[in-house]
């Protein structure tokens, strides 16, 4: 109890130390950089509405910049705008535009080396290189920001939130679009991302390699060049997502390469050309997803093992799965498939026959695209009745034994 | 040719197996809204059937009309008339009279229960393939006056169409599977009406089924305007050309 | 009024008209007979422009035939059996060829009162007998005062009454200056409604001469007799060469 009346007073002793610089034309300060040297630990700095093009400007010292009706901080084609050095910094309520591009350096308009408890809370990104760039930090929180670039081509343009050996961050409520990922992690780790809105960014609206034990909730990924794509990791948990409308001959939904014991459970897949696609994956659960209207819902290459399908919707799909290989050592369990007609005679909601999610055609149309073009002709049609009657070429044992007679409901 | 026409027309419509194809057409098309309760799937399920039995019906009917008109045909021809005129009056009435048939059967029910532009694409291929089949049959018919023969060759057509061709197709894919194909495929898709005509209709109706890279390219060449005015120059075309060339013969031949 | 020239066709291999030639004079009224097979209705059909010739040509009113259609203003048909549409009512099938000749007025009803077919003008083709058709295609035939009729076999499948009163239109139209091809197997019936006579034998003319003269001949009165006696005559003539 004594100790936390300390700390309590302690704080208070800090707000009543800590004063506020005031820049603007009309103010005391008329350059945020001089405010900043005249800053001392725990100050504000108070930046009044104007445009700013005062070059780089490095923190070292724990202070706020506070932006009043978002100033503008212009990069002007040349620099990396914010280079923050120290821990315990806030920025709030920037308007930071036109960083230099490079292609040696990721120039950024905030970035953040081996810092700590760093806020970047909402702030305004236009055109810039890279958005947020934090390195060896932790604790960090992101959050409410907008980030939007117009780049024509991957390689003129960085990505929007990027992180780098970084643990413990918190990226929440950003909108980020025309970048080239949108969020992109490298080991990063126990961390969380959720309520973002990624879209229309060159590459990929989250990518992420070697980042453990994070977890990804209810964010939106949306027309993105190439959808999701998630790599060399364990440990994920994404749920409550949707990922929407990624169209393209090498589009995903959600593309796992090497992911293992994860949770990809609640999540929307809509409108992709593959929704999932799966390589040398394992012990993962997907549960609860719902698949609508993709090309493929779940792409399965014969590498991945002891993943669990189980409880999932599938709707108005054209392929829910397909696979490359004849074995398969994955479970598929209890999902709704609206393409099952088999029956239920006892009327326990569980159909009486198995299903199987695997069409001859869509085996076929993996291997050659151009047979795209047979779809729903009279010869697939058959071609599909007679593999369903005597599987030849489709992997037996790929089925549901108790396929949900029901699709699941506020999932 | 009107004055012809409209008889026949009217003697069609009252023909028994016109009367089982329009109820036959109805039934299925109400039974899939009824038994489905997303209508896009229900529209899908109307696609299937009306590539199998339109084009199937106009082929057997038309032959067959052909060959009971024969005669009757015959007393026209001792009237002041051209030949093209009785040709062009009797390969309009049946075309006609069978688009009647769809309309009743299919289009009514769609417009009701599903009206968006897929529905009206369905309906105009529909349409297209009745009049493509009718004019594939009487190129059949005019060839040969054993009747037995020209419904085996005009069912060969269908079966054709219908069947083999896509196995041709499948075949060629599968041969040159190594080698971009969509432009090959595209001008095969182009050399049967049938599979215009699905295509056609797929991309309107559900397009997550054609997004791959072919998928993709297809998209872009029909989904855009010029595509679609593309596809209904071929099936004109399709039309067209059978129905001029069973015209020649039949402006030459012996009745 | 029709004039052959040298008229030849063939049927693949099959050769049915062998290089005829035959002038049908107006007001004349000819019988066309022969055995099943000798072309009597390929000759017809070609004059119908039913079926194109391999060569030689023909002039109806001393215009050639061939790419025209008008010609056929001229002629009334009459076809051995009469095929219409099942569903279509009499009245309809009237109504047809009354459009297609538009530009003629006044019909010939004549026969179609005679054959009482307004009574049943809304009957369909289908539920009607094959004398009842007939008549139709014989009402046809004769509705727009025709210059050339061409009767197939008038009157087989008509009741007694309906063939003498189809005889006697036959008749009438003779005089009005008609000229009519008559085919038939009834030789009874072509002794009263013709004048000349062509006798087609495996696609050839085998003679063509008026019946009077035949009968002189021959020294027979029935035209049937005659045909019997100058068909025995030319094979034994035949046989000594």
């Amino acid at each position: 109890m004594k100790r936390y009346l300390f700390i309590v007073l302690f704080l208070f002793a800090g707000i009543a130390n800590a004063s506020v610089l005031e820049v603007g034309v009309t103010a005391k300060w008329k350059t945020i950089r001089s405010a900043i040297q005249a800053a001392t630990s725990g100050d504000t700095v108070r930046i009044l509405p104007g445009i700013y093009r005062e070059g780089n400007l490095v923190i070292q010292k724990p202070i706020t910049l506070l932006g009043i009706d978002y100033p503008v901080l212009d990069g002007e084609d040349r620099v990396e705008i914010l280079t923050i050095a120290a821990s315990n910094v806030a920025i709030v309520g920037l308007r930071l535009i036109n960083t230099g591009v490079g292609s040696i350096n990721d120039i950024s308009a905030i970035n953040a080396i081996e810092s700590k408890y760093l806020r970047v809370i909402r702030n305004q990104f236009e055109n810039t290189f890279f958005g947020i760039h934090l390195a060896n930090s932790s604790h960090c929180t992101i959050e409410g920001n907008i980030l939007h670039s117009n780049a024509e081509a991957e390689h003129q343009i960085g990505n929007g939130i990027h992180a780098w050996k970084c643990d413990s961050i918190l990226i929440r409520n950003n909108q980020i679009s025309g970048h080239r990922d949108g969020i992109y992690f490298e080991f990063v780790t126990n961390s969380i991302v959720e309520r973002n809105n990624s879209h229309h960014n060159m590459r990929y609206g989250l990518h992420f390699m070697f980042s453990h034990n994070d977890i990804y909730q209810h964010n939106v990924f949306k027309s993105n060049g190439a959808g999701v794509a998630v790599m060399y990791t364990k440990g994920v948990t994404m749920r409550y997502n949707h990922f929407l409308e990624n169209w393209g001959s090498s589009s995903y939904g959600l593309l796992l390469k090497d992911i293992g014991e994860s949770h990809i459970t609640h999540n929307h897949f809509i409108k992709n050309t593959i929704a999932v696609y799966m390589e040398g994956c394992s012990r993962s659960e997907f549960e609860y997803n719902t698949f609508q209207e993709n090309g493929w819902a779940i792409k399965l290459q014969a590498n991945c093992d002891a993943n669990v399908f189980a409880k999932n919707n599938f709707l108005s799909n054209t392929f829910d799965m397909s696979t490359n290989g004849s074995l398969v050592l994955n479970k598929v369990d209890a999902n709704y498939w609206d393409k099952y007609k088999g029956y239920d005679l006892n009327k326990d909601q569980i159909g009486d026959v198995p299903f199987h999610p695997v069409s001859l055609y869509s085996m076929v149309v993996g291997k050659m695209p151009s047979a795209v073009m047979l779809w729903r002709s009279f010869l697939v049609y058959m071609l599909d009745r007679t593999e369903e009657v005597i599987p030849s070429i489709t992997p037996e044992n790929l089925k549901d034994n108790r396929p949900s007679m029901r699709s699941y409901k506020d999932i | 040719m009107i004055k012809i026409g409209k008889y026949i027309i009217y003697d069609i419509l009252r023909n028994r197996f016109v009367i089982a194809y329009t109820f036959f057409l109805l039934l299925v098309t109400l039974s899939m809204f009824s038994l489905e309760s997303d209508p896009g799937k229900s529209t899908i399920s109307i696609l299937n059937i009306a590539l199998l039995v339109v084009p199937l019906v106009s082929i057997v009917f038309t032959t067959i009309h052909f060959y009971n008109s024969y005669d009757f045909m015959e007393m026209l021809l001792a009237q002041p008339v051209q030949r093209k005129t009785i040709y062009f009056a009797e390969y309009f009435s049946v075309a006609i009279a069978l688009s009647v048939a769809f309309l009743i059967g299919v289009a009514v029910p769609l417009c009701i229960f599903n009206f968006n532009e897929s529905s009206v694409y369905l309906i105009l291929v529909g349409l297209m393939l009745t009049f493509i089949f009718v004019a594939l049959a009487l190129m059949a018919s005019v060839a040969t006056r054993d009747k037995a023969r020209a419904t085996g060759v005009a069912l060969l057509f269908w079966f054709y169409f219908a069947i083999i061709y896509d196995g041709i197709v499948l075949y060629v894919i599968y041969s040159f599977s190594d080698y971009p194909l969509e432009k090959a495929t595209l001008s095969m898709v182009s050399l049967n009406p049938i599979d215009l005509a699905r295509i056609v209709i797929l991309l309107k109706l559900d397009v997550s089924a054609m997004m791959g890279y072919t998928g993709a390219f297809y998209q872009d060449f029909f989904g855009s305007g010029g595509g679609i005015l593309y596809s209904i120059f071929v099936m004109t075309l399709w039309a067209f050309l059978p129905l001029m060339i069973a015209m020649r013969r039949f402006c030459t031949k012996d009745i | 009024m029709i004039s052959i020239k040298e008229l030849s066709k063939s049927y693949g291999k099959l050769s049915v008209l062998k290089s005829v030639t035959l002038d049908f004079v107006k007001g004349n009224s000819y019988a066309i007979i022969g055995p099943n097979g000798s072309g009597k209705t390929t000759l017809i059909k070609s004059i119908l422009g039913l079926v194109i010739p391999n060569s030689g040509a023909i002039e109806v009113k001393g215009h050639s035939i061939q790419n025209d259609w008008s010609y056929r203003r001229d002629i009334g048909y009459m076809p051995q059996i009469g095929h219409y549409p099942d569903q279509m009512r009499i009245g309809q099938l009237f109504d047809m060829v009354k459009d297609l000749r538009s530009d003629f007025m006044n019909a010939d009803d004549d026969l179609m009162r005679e054959f009482k077919l307004n009574e049943v003008k809304d009957k369909r083709m289908h539920t009607l007998s094959g004398g009842t058709r007939q008549k139709v295609s014989a009402a046809l035939a004769f509705l727009f005062h025709p210059p050339i009729l061409i009767l197939d076999e008038p009157t087989a499948g008509l009741d007694p009454m309906a063939a003498e009163a189809l005889k006697e239109k036959i008749a009438v139209e003779r005089n009005n200056n008609r000229t009519f091809l008559i085919t038939s197997h009834v030789l009874s019936d072509l002794d009263e409604l013709t004048t000349e006579m062509v006798y087609l034998e495996e696609g050839r003319v085998l003679f063509h001469d008026s019946i009077e003269l035949l009968k002189e001949a021959t020294g027979e009165i029935k035209l049937a007799r005659a045909v019997a006696t100058i068909m025995r005559d030319k094979k034994n003539s035949n046989q000594h060469v």
